[in-house]
């Protein structure tokens, strides 16, 4: 039901994600989603990798002095279509979850729409998607985009 | 008293006199010691002269402020003799620092002062729980450092065993130590750390093989935290100790078993916590530099003689009986101090900030800056993993915690700047822990 993500701690400084997506693409790790969060004095990079690549990527970062941890986040399939999204976030407010974060696949499988959501209360947020028919992928899924 | 330890005292008058009469008692001390550098002393006179102060303006001790104050280059300038108010006749030993930086600064005890000084330290001995059936080993350094014949004199004053080890060779150290049943010791508290440690090493158990019971540590700044390892270690209880040469040795101010600030000797000096900057007294229980004045010493008086270390002091009753105020730990120098918005800021405060939030290395700099005129003081915080989340809005929060401790703690708002683990430098020794971008 969820699958992992990775996030970074970035320095709001010129040149400091390319540098983390340098090192990660040396090490042979290919980004599936990836979004970037900031305040006004720092960067949050959240991403997600094949399960295969994780520890090396997780690895890589902490040798390289990155301060990154491995979260669960939900990976839900969104119709591609007007109104779609308007639809899940309606049954999340509804329920009573608020979202932390969302962010988008890089890689789009179609007719769906693949969206990370961070959730609040996860299980209950889990639960309501499946209630309503809203595909999640699996880690495993998501290894074979 | 049920439940509670008995507390030996040395003196109970001079100890647990009332504060109106141990102020009675200072007034006539200081009276008679500005009368004494007065008349004894040019470079004092001098000073209060140039400030327009009479010996007969000293009416009661309230009247200190009125005094002009010592620096420590002062002892160097007047190098060897020039600050003695006694003739050389009647002094009896010199002690002193040799001095990283230039000159060595001595000072010059009278019998008196020496017997003065002996009863601060029995005074602190018997508040670690030491009597005449202790064994008392000293591995403070004998010689012109007052430690080491400053504890000496005061173990043989309560009428214990002295073991007069001096420093270093902490085999044979230990070898006597188990071989005599040394239940005291004195040294600085990195050393009795080094000693536990050693001994913990060799397969030595204290309680069996070891049979300390308790410790006068000073010469060094120490923490609480290193209090409970070396209590741990060794099976003792760790008192800290404060003294300085130039006011008499160790002893000047002593924990008892309560272990709840330092019992500062009153009737012997006074102690001043002023404002660095503006030079007035600030209230009671907080921060600012230490300024003492010797007020029954012969040889070589010291008025408000400024320590530049940083403390606060309390006057709320101990539980052993003892009626003196009670210096706290000393958090760091004025030299390290910086004056923002007209607020004094010791990094030591932002550093007690810091560790005492979970998660949050004590590796900071401190960035202060000047925009449209109005200072700016930026602190940089190391990420740690334990500190991060992959939540903005967590990481804003805790970067709110730690400015609304600082603003509660320093008074001022600070600007909180999270960086990279490992990006703040590390240097041997002393780490660089500001930068002022304020310079004219
Ligand atoms: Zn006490």
């Amino acid at each position: 039901m969820y699958i992992r993500q990775i996030s970074v701690f970035l320095e709001n400084t010129t040149g400091s994600l390319h540098s983390m997506t340098r090192l990660l693409g040396e090490h042979g790790v290919d980004l599936i989603a990836l979004s970037i969060a900031d305040s006004d004095s720092f960067g949050v990079l959240r991403c997600v990798a094949h399960s295969g690549e994780l520890d090396r990527a997780m690895e890589a970062l902490r040798e390289a002095g990155y301060t990154a941890r491995v979260s669960d986040v939900i990976c839900a399939c969104v119709p591609d279509q007007p109104g779609g999204l308007s639809r899940v976030l309606g049954l999340l407010d509804q329920g009573g979850i608020s979202i932390e974060y969302i962010y988008s696949f890089v890689r789009n499988t179609g007719v769906d729409a693949l969206l990370i959501f961070k959730l609040d209360d996860p299980e209950k947020g889990a639960m309501l998607f499946a209630e309503n028919g809203i595909r999640m992928l699996s880690q495993e899924q998501v290894d074979s985009l | 008293m049920t439940g509670k330890r008995a507390h030996k005292i040395w003196d109970p008058a001079m100890e647990c006199m009332s504060r109106d009469e141990r102020h009675a008692l200072q007034g006539r001390r200081l009276r008679e010691v500005v009368r004494r550098v007065y008349d004894n002393v040019p470079v004092y006179r001098a000073r209060m002269d140039a400030k327009g102060v009479k010996p007969e303006d000293i009416r009661t001790a309230d009247d200190i402020v009125l005094l002009p104050f010592t620096e420590k280059t002062d002892l160097r300038d007047n190098f060897p003799y020039g600050l003695f108010a006694a003739p050389k006749s009647e002094i009896v030993r010199i002690q002193g620092s040799s001095g990283t930086t230039g000159k060595p600064i001595v000072v010059g005890y009278t019998k008196n002062d020496v017997d003065v000084w002996t009863q601060l330290m029995a005074r602190a001995l018997t508040a670690a729980g030491g009597g005449r059936d202790d064994i008392i080993q000293v591995c403070y350094g004998y010689g012109l450092f007052t430690g080491g014949l400053g504890a000496h004199q005061g173990a043989t004053e309560i009428g214990a065993m002295v073991i007069p080890m001096s420093s270093g060779n902490t085999q044979r150290q230990i070898m006597m130590m188990r071989e005599m049943g040394a239940t005291m010791l004195c040294c600085t508290p990195s050393y009795a750390t080094h000693l536990g440690e050693t001994i913990r090493e060799m397969g030595l158990e204290p309680g069996k093989d070891i049979h300390l019971k308790a410790g006068c540590f000073g010469a060094e700044p120490w923490t609480e935290e290193m209090r409970q390892k070396l209590e741990e270690l060794l099976g003792i209880d760790a008192c800290d100790l404060y003294g300085l040469t130039e006011i008499a040795g160790p002893g000047v101010a002593f924990e008892c078993l309560e272990k709840d600030g330092m019992h500062v000797n009153e009737d012997h000096v006074m102690l001043e916590i002023i404002d660095p900057v503006t030079e007035k007294p600030v209230p009671e229980g907080q921060s600012g530099e230490m300024v003492f004045t010797t007020i029954s010493k012969e040889g070589m008086p010291m008025l408000r003689y400024r320590t530049h270390d940083i403390s606060s002091i309390t006057t709320s009753p101990c539980a052993c009986g003892r009626t003196t105020l009670r210096l706290g730990r000393l958090t760091g120098r004025t030299d390290d101090m910086l004056v923002i918005r007209g607020v004094n800021v010791f990094p030591s405060q932002i550093e007690s900030v810091l560790v005492g939030i979970r998660g949050v290395a004590p590796h900071y700099l401190l960035v202060v800056d000047r925009v449209k005129s109005a200072d700016v003081l930026e602190v940089q915080v190391e990420m740690t993993e334990d500190m991060f989340s992959d939540t903005v809005a967590h990481i804003v929060e805790l970067e709110k915690k730690i400015s609304g401790q600082i603003k509660s703690v320093v008074g001022i708002q600070a600007k909180i700047k999270l960086v990279a683990p490992r990006s703040i430098p590390r240097s041997e020794g002393k780490a660089k822990r500001v930068i002022d971008h304020r310079k004219l």
